[in-house]
């Protein structure tokens, strides 16, 4: 009597979350496209007419998942002033699958998430920014005004300010 | 006025020191480096001093919770291993301020290495006290250190791979400790991996 309950616990929880799937459908992000530095240089070095905001972090760094509602709000307010945010996941890439993108999903973030997978970060720590230590998180900013790279946390009114002196 | 003047002038003096303080960004290679005193897991207090017979250090900054740390534990007790019986063991400090990092508490620390089963010192920075005069700015964040001299030689990563050890084709401590060894200048001395911020209130 008592496994048949369990099962049937366990059949009810499966539906239940199999609804939740089926509902947010539209909005689920499936795969996150990895990079290694090669391929992401382009991105870091775009030469148009928007300001490009990179924010490289980790879902298992807790300073970077408190800054990311600013980035978020940065990508809503200035959407329509060619402001363009691309989030730069150091996740460990074993990880995309069982947190990255369950993350991306729970956290509906509408910004754009990448993955850098590359081994020689002691060649792509210093090209990204001679001054990066390797800590993150860490920031790029840049547009044709400028380049400014920041190894601290935002806010969203800090972020604003240096988006601005680029804008 | 002569007072006025003199606030004026400690004002000054102040301002000049909190900026001086910010440029100072902790050791570089060949600095010479002041021992420490730390408290160990097993409450007693560790200095560089107390290593009579070491040839030099290899400090790394490193904590409980942070994946990356996580990632280089077994890279780091092989090295100890490998490394503590030619004189230059491993020290690790834990940088963490408990109250910002949960989980690197000195309890947590105990516990960590008993399960790991560190093969050597993991200190606890009181304070944050130490790991601003190396100017460490994550974990993991090695430094080694020629105890002769008590020079800095090295600063950087353990390896060109730190999120993956299967990866590895460049094992930078190692390289460093073997031209050490052989009475040689380490060809690279400063290198770069990323880690997790050092955690402050």
């Amino acid at each position: 009597m008592k496994k048949s309950i369990f099962i049937l616990l366990i059949f009810i929880g499966f539906s239940s979350c199999k609804k939740e799937v089926v509902k947010d459908d539209k909005l689920e992000v499936t795969s996150v496209k990895s990079y290694t530095y090669n391929e992401l240089k382009p991105l870091l070095e775009k030469n148009d007419d928007k300001t490009y905001v990179i924010n490289f972090w980790a879902t298992w760094c807790a300073p970077c998942v408190k800054e990311l509602p600013a980035f978020e709000k940065l990508k809503q307010e200035y959407a329509t002033k060619n402001v363009e945010v691309i989030l730069v996941s150091l996740d460990f890439p074993k990880q995309v699958d069982k947190r990255l993108i369950p993350f991306i999903n729970k956290k509906e973030l509408k910004s754009k998430v990448v993955l850098l997978d590359d081994v020689n970060e002691d060649v792509w720590i210093k090209a990204i920014d001679s001054t990066w230590s390797g800590a993150i998180p860490a920031t790029l900013i840049y547009s044709s005004k400028g380049r400014k790279f920041y190894e601290q946390s935002f806010d969203y009114e800090k972020l604003e300010i240096e988006l601005k002196s680029l804008l | 006025m002569k007072f006025k003047k003199t606030i004026l002038l400690l004002f000054v003096a102040i301002i000049a020191t909190a900026f001086t303080n910010k440029v100072t960004e902790g050791y570089k290679v060949g600095d010479k480096i002041e021992d420490f005193k730390l408290k160990n897991i097993d409450n007693q207090m560790v200095s560089l001093s107390d290593y009579s017979d070491a040839k030099g250090f290899v400090i790394i900054f490193t904590c409980n919770m942070c994946p990356y740390s996580v990632a280089n534990e077994d890279r780091i007790i092989a090295l100890d291993k490998k490394y503590k019986k030619l004189g230059f063991p491993v020290i690790a400090i834990n940088p963490n301020d408990p109250k910002a990092s949960r989980g690197d508490g000195f309890e947590d620390m105990k516990v960590r290495a008993s399960e790991k089963g560190f093969t050597f010192p993991y200190l606890f920075d009181e304070g944050q006290k130490v790991y601003p005069k190396f100017g460490a700015s994550k974990t993991p964040h090695v430094y080694v250190v020629n105890k002769q001299t008590m020079k800095v030689e090295y600063i950087g990563a353990i390896d060109n791979s730190s999120r993956n050890p299967d990866k590895v084709t460049e094992k930078y401590v190692e390289d460093v400790i073997e031209a050490l060894l052989a009475g040689k200048k380490p060809s690279k001395t400063q290198t770069r991996a990323i880690g997790c911020s050092i955690k402050v209130q």
